[in-house]
């Protein structure tokens, strides 16, 4: 289950891809933080990631946890962003026997999972081929 | 700091063990050491658990399970650290007496797995992926080392039949050890040809959902040296290190930063290196997991560490045995005992009671206990006194 | 002062199913089904597809055609028979997905097939009364027809959005009609999963009587007759009755066609005819006049006449056209995955 409060203070990443520059050495964190993991600047500016990328990584999940089971076999990776920012995420619509490394896929708003039969309704990205 | 040992270890039969209740494992365990050890009280108890919550409903294990030992109100103390969460409670265990502050501790691990379905102990297991930006996207730890295969498998040319070696390997290691879950043996091509778990994992790949606990005490050499009921063990260094909790964030996502920086400091703290070890358990939660985690250890070089199992190098025999217990793959993954099983494995080995599996002339043994995609590492180095 | 759309998209989703593949697992005629209902394959939404999904795709289509800040659009209506919640808004998601939050209107419309041209309908006004600068209008649906039903050959899934506005117009709203009775012909109640009909009762009495009344009163409050139009866009809940009300108004097939995606999309119920319409603006010259009406169950049909302009060429490339995502790799699948993508197949409660 996923609360509702812990579902909602995410939206802006999952539904915007808003994420934070540091203004002192400009990496972007995804999520943002209170501390850049490369200077421990405290100062950034809200910016907004890629839409397209490339597959760096990826797996075909088939023994699936509990609230994913209706979806597998899956495809979940490590998109490079054109931002060169990374962020892990489906892959979807995709022939799973031909997914590679260096496949270039773009973002679609997509239904991420559903608390049960009455629960909320959970969103956020996933990737399709770019074509 | 003072110098530390172990005096004594504990550790049931491993599997589903449907007759018994999580505190029922642990106690067996926690008892065997306590009484291995010759002691007739313990100054704290340390108990690694990834989560007592999810998988039996329970948590403040510190006090529930220092009552079981009806040793009076003596501090109980659960550490976690997901699947380190074994190693780090003998690390702290560790730093206990090393400083002072307690003389003799009691070290122990314990999980209780198949009281929940598969899907809840996947899910249970995937909270120590970072829940909102991996676990949110239906990831399971088996795609997550799945993902890192990948990369290593791409960049340096790791094949899928190394990566079966390793579980053959560890399997063959396995029948040998009489608490192992998984006593058979394992050919290539049945690791092979197993069920897709998370391509290119296979069931074969993975270690199992086990039932299971495992105990050690500590106290400090000079105590240790008195006692004297076994040859003495002593814990010649003691590391622990962090990494990024989401993949994503890695640096390099075929390489595990946190273990080579805690076995960096261990080498240091025990003045050995790789070469003059023994012997290793490593944190074969996957087959990926033991090809990366020799090469952060320093046993093969980066991007060799698939043809390690595959040459014999670290098979029984081989120059550096790893993983002679049988490791998570056949001795079985209960994922809060398995820091301290692979203690107590070192312990064993360096008394020279390892039976059929015995690394022959065993002085140095190194422990590698790992938490997540290796968010946490913890690695301890062995020195084995001999009977005097 | 003109009131138009400043920026139209449309969203297909990727996968199809055959009539043959459905007429199979019934024992149906699938010849006679393609014949008669003028159709030969459906959209299918994955199961992480719903109408918010649809209309946040198809509505960034139409941001990125506007070309206007998300922020300056004041309202949000989403037309939907298959909104996800029964209490709590899909305009909600979608705007905020959009970044068109806080200061918006928002309202979700039910009105089987017609839902979102009443959601056009509604923000083309608020622009005209200059409520605000731009106002998005949205009709999705994924549609669920009952297994074994004549539903299940057609009902399909896709979204069309439309920002409305007093410039930056691709198309000029030239007048507007609607036409309502209150006729029972298609329904679904509280609680139930899938809608019911009324079988040829939907034919005469519902869809020709409220579409061809629509079109006729819309031609005559603005004084135009079918030559002077180049294109024309109905509600389409197979292939054959659009085609048919076309021909009984005075419409030639080559005038409808553009806009007839039925055949190889299905019905999208609020989304078919407003995505007749951004088929049609895809291939639209400047000056050229559309007529749309659309249609809905319970009865209404609301007509626009739209009169293209100029900057539709500007802006036509800048999302993908709706034919090209109906046409860009359909995956087809077998009925199977078609009742577990559709959740037709009953599980254990966890």
């Amino acid at each position: 289950m996923i609360g509702t409060a812990r579902y909602w203070r995410e939206i802006p990443q999952r539904y915007r891809y808003e994420a934070a520059r540091c203004t002192a050495c400009a990496h972007v964190a995804f999520p943002p933080r209170t501390l850049c993991a490369k200077c421990r600047g405290r100062a950034f500016e809200p910016c907004t990631l890629a839409g397209e990328g490339v597959v760096e990584t990826f797996t075909v999940i088939r023994v699936a946890p509990a609230g994913y089971a209706d979806e597998a076999p899956y495809a979940v990776g490590l998109i490079r962003l054109t931002d060169g920012v990374r962020l892990m995420a489906q892959v979807v619509d995709c022939d799973l026997a031909r997914l590679a490394i260096g496949d270039r896929v773009r973002v679609e708003f997509r239904r991420i999972r559903q608390d049960g039969e009455s629960g909320i309704l959970c969103y956020g990205y996933k990737f399709v081929p770019a074509t | 700091m003072r110098e530390v040992a172990v005096i004594g270890v504990g550790m049931n039969r491993w599997g589903e063990l449907w007759e018994k209740s999580h505190r029922a494992i642990w106690t067996e365990a926690a008892l065997e050491a306590v009484e291995d050890a010759g002691v007739d009280r313990v100054d704290a108890v340390y108990v690694g658990c990834m989560s007592g919550g999810l998988f039996v409903g329970q948590e403040h294990l510190g006090a529930m399970l220092a009552g079981e030992l009806a040793m009076g109100p003596i501090p109980g103390v659960r550490v976690e650290s997901a699947c380190a969460s074994g190693g780090l409670a003998f690390r702290q265990a560790y730093i206990a007496v090393a400083s002072g502050a307690h003389d003799v501790v009691l070290a122990s691990g314990v999980e209780k797995m198949t009281d929940v379905d598969g899907a809840a102990a996947t899910y249970a297991l995937s909270t120590a992926a970072d829940q909102e930006y991996e676990g949110y996207h239906g990831v399971t730890f088996p795609g997550l080392y799945a993902m890192m295969a990948r990369v290593h498998m791409h960049r340096y040319g790791t094949t899928r039949r190394q990566l079966a070696d390793v579980a053959v390997k560890n399997h063959a290691h396995g029948t040998m050890n009489p608490l192992a879950q998984y006593r058979d043996p394992v050919t290539p091509e049945q690791v092979m040809e197993s069920v897709l778990v998370a391509d290119p994992l296979r069931v074969l790949d993975c270690s199992p959902i086990t039932d299971g606990a495992a105990a050690v005490v500590l106290a400090p050499v000079e105590l240790a040296r008195r006692l004297a009921r076994a040859p003495v063990v002593r814990v010649a260094a003691s590391a622990h290190a962090t990494d990024t909790i989401a993949l994503a964030d890695r640096e390099d996502l075929a390489w595990l930063g946190s273990t080579a920086r805690a076995a960096e400091q261990a080498y240091a703290q025990a003045g050995v290196g790789p070469s003059q070890l023994s012997f290793a358990e490593v944190h074969d939660c996957f087959t990926i997991a033991e090809v990366m985690v020799v090469e952060a250890l320093g046993l093969a070089d980066r991007g060799k560490g698939g043809e390690a199992a595959s040459s014999g190098y670290t098979r029984l025999g081989g120059r550096v045995p790893v993983n002679a217990s049988g490791g998570l793959k056949s001795k079985g993954h209960p994922v809060g005992a398995t820091g301290v099983a692979q203690v107590r494995e070192a312990v064993v080995q360096l008394r020279g009671q390892a039976g059929e599996r015995q690394v022959r002339g065993a002085r140095w043994g190194l422990t590698q206990n790992m938490g997540g995609t290796g968010a946490s590492s913890v690695v301890h180095i062995f020195q084995g006194e001999g009977r005097r | 002062m003109d009131v138009g759309i400043a920026g139209y998209g449309a969203y297909v989703p990727r996968h199809r199913i055959k009539v043959e593949e459905i007429a199979k697992v019934w024992g149906a005629d699938a010849p006679a089904y393609k014949k008669g209902l003028m159709l030969r394959e459906k959209s299918v939404p994955t199961p992480d597809q719903d109408t918010i999904t649809l209309s946040v795709e198809a509505a960034r289509h139409a941001v990125r055609r506007a070309g206007v800040e998300p922020r300056r659009i004041g309202a949000i209506y989403i037309g939907s028979e298959s909104h996800p919640y029964a209490v709590k808004p899909s305009g909600t998601v979608v705007a905020e997905a959009l970044g068109m939050t806080p200061e918006v209107h928002c309202a979700d419309f039910e009105f089987a097939c017609k839902a979102g041209s009443e959601g056009m309908f509604v923000a083309l006004s608020l622009a005209r009364a200059e409520e605000m600068d731009y106002a998005l209008a949205i009709g999705a649906d994924t549609s669920q027809g009952a297994p074994g039903d004549a539903l299940e050959y057609s009902a399909s899934a896709g979204a069309a959005a439309f920002i409305m506005g007093r410039d930056r117009l691709v198309a000029v709203c030239e007048a507007t009609y609607s036409f309502m009775t209150d006729t029972p012909d298609f329904w679904r109640r509280e609680h139930q999963f899938y809608p019911r009909h009324a079988g040829r009762f939907t034919g005469e009495p519902a869809y020709f009587r409220h579409t061809a009344a629509c079109a006729r009163g819309l031609m005559e409050k603005s004084g135009t007759r079918p030559d002077d139009f180049r294109w024309a866009v109905f509600h389409q809940p197979n292939g054959k009755f659009p085609m048919r009300v076309a021909q009984e108004l005075g419409f030639p097939r080559a005038k409808v066609e553009e806009g007839w995606l039925c055949p190889t999309l299905g019905n999208t119920y609020s989304g078919a005819s407003p995505l007749g319409l951004t088929a049609v603006l895809d291939v639209a010259a400047p000056g050229d006049r559309i007529l749309m009406v659309s249609y809905g169950s319970g009865s209404g049909s609301d007509g626009f006449i739209w009169r293209v302009t100029p900057r539709i060429e500007e802006v036509r490339d800048l999302a993908p056209r709706t034919r090209a995502q109906l046409e860009d790799h359909p995956v087809y699948i077998d009925y199977g995955t078609y009742a577990k993508f559709r959740g037709k197949i009953r599980k254990p409660c966890e």
